[in-house]
């Protein structure tokens, strides 16, 4: 078996996270492990041949054998994303194929330097499996996540986030709310940042890798601040675009 | 895998294009999603400059004002994503590689290419596929200047392959004989990618390679 040949997955558990996002977990015939950041392709058909295919990031860690999780967003009026939010129920099959993508990716060695996460709405997928890979791994590197969303609601794993940052003292948690925020909220409430991001860094002991994942406007921000104005090397930043698309 | 398996009432939703075929396992989109793997670079054009050189008889370097100076030609072309996106009737200004390749006169020895870009870029193709009208280095996009995040101020564009062979914040093109792996190709990714066979990865080329040796 060809690690990108089409195989069907099991679904073994459907998780609700938020009010627009949900877990599938498939259970996979031909597994192989992956490396945190990489993705998968899910191919829906249709019983007159139409298909439609969806790139994934995985959201579990490779330390999860036979299994593979995404968290999917609900997408307006998304042909894939409808359709699984709708209709995909424990027992149900999936065609995927992967994993795939060599570039963002990252792995818990025991000299794995500082990281700085930067995750905009579901954009927190790939890190998370990152985070959950390093947590499995039993490294304790200094380790930074910013994440931006619009609303409480809407934080993906905010309950596991939380208990990882009061686990680990050196994981550092920091949410930054654009629209509304809880009651009573002190942290963020404003869209990523210079000040922001250099407040991140000055957690972190020495320059970190830097990995970028979530709408363009954002991607593109960050990307560029650390770059251009607080004098990361551009091969210490790796990025991944959610475009509005993405359906 | 043999497709008797379907997804039981799952249907198009998205209407089917009209006047446009989209190539397998692609999507139309209306937007121009921005994919790259870090910072874009911010480019400018007092410092830029194109050029073609490596199997070459003679090296050419363009300044950005000598490059303007080349005659410019509209392209309107369809653009497809290796993330699945398809985009028609894009609508783009630029140079011809053919005028850039006349001007540099390839030696016999010359049969593929490596673009170098700005922030370290790199992708190869063939050179017969930068030839014919195949291709051409874009400078406006919809009528404006290139934005960066897309590739601005100059971008390689080969809408036969998928787009990332498609260059952003293109530098330079390096005629080689032999064929050598990019950035994408590196990590795994198609050395050729037709979209018309779905060579997405560099599985597919393997598989594709098998299946006409069989």
């Amino acid at each position: 078996m060809n690690s990108l040949d089409w195989q069907l997955g099991t679904v073994v558990q459907v998780t609700p996270e938020t009010p627009h996002a949900k877990t599938f977990t498939l259970r996979l015939p031909h597994w192989q492990p992956h490396r945190a950041g990489q993705h998968y392709t899910l191919r829906l058909t249709a019983p007159d041949g139409y298909q439609a295919q969806r790139s994934y990031s995985i959201a579990s860690p490779p330390e999860q054998t036979g299994e593979v999780a995404f968290t999917i967003e609900l997408i307006e009026e998304g042909e894939v994303s409808g359709y699984l939010f709708e209709g995909v129920l424990p027992g149900d099959q999936l065609e995927v194929r992967g994993p795939i993508g060599g570039y963002f990716v990252w792995e818990a060695t025991p000299q794995a330097g500082p990281l700085l996460l930067v995750a905009g709405g579901s954009g927190i997928v790939p890190l998370m499996c990152m985070l959950r890979h390093r947590q499995r791994s039993g490294i304790h590197n200094p380790t930074a996540l910013l994440y931006s969303v619009r609303t409480p609601e809407e934080v993906i794993y905010a309950q596991e986030l939380r208990d990882m940052a009061q686990a680990d003292p050196l994981f550092y948690l920091q949410l930054a709310y654009t629209r509304q925020a809880p009651v009573g909220w002190t942290g963020y409430h404003r869209r990523v940042d210079e000040a922001m991001l250099q407040e991140a860094l000055g957690l972190l002991p020495s320059a970190p890798q830097c990995f970028i994942c979530g709408p363009t406007g954002l991607v593109e921000s960050a990307a560029n601040i650390l770059a251009e104005q607080l004098q990361l090397p551009a091969s210490a930043i790796h990025t991944e675009r959610f475009g509005p698309s993405g359906s | 895998m043999q497709n008797s398996f379907f997804n039981r009432g799952f249907q198009r939703k998205r209407p089917a294009p009209t006047g446009h075929v989209l190539p397998p396992g692609q999507y139309e989109t209306k937007d121009f999603p921005v994919l790259s793997a870090g910072p874009t670079p911010q480019i400018n054009p007092a410092q830029w400059s194109f050029g073609l050189d490596g199997l070459v008889q003679t090296p050419q370097q363009w300044s950005w004002q000598e490059f303007n100076n080349l005659p410019q030609q509209d392209f309107t072309v369809d653009i497809h994503c290796v993330t699945q996106w398809s985009k028609f009737g894009t609508g783009w200004q630029g140079v011809s590689l053919d005028t850039l390749l006349d001007a540099a006169q390839p030696t016999t020895e010359a049969r593929y290419v490596m673009a170098h870009c700005y922030g370290g870029y790199t992708t190869n193709l063939p050179l017969a596929d930068l030839r014919g009208g195949k291709a051409f280095i874009g400078l406006l996009y919809d009528g404006k200047p290139l934005a960066p995040e897309h590739g601005g101020p100059a971008r390689l564009v080969v809408p036969h392959l998928y787009f990332w062979k498609s260059a952003k914040w293109i530098q330079r093109l390096e005629l080689l004989s032999e064929d050598a792996p990019g950035f994408w190709e590196r990590a795994g990714y198609s050395m050729y990618g037709d979209p018309w066979k779905e060579q997405r990865y560099l599985d597919d080329d393997e598989y594709l390679a098998a299946k006409a040796n069989e």
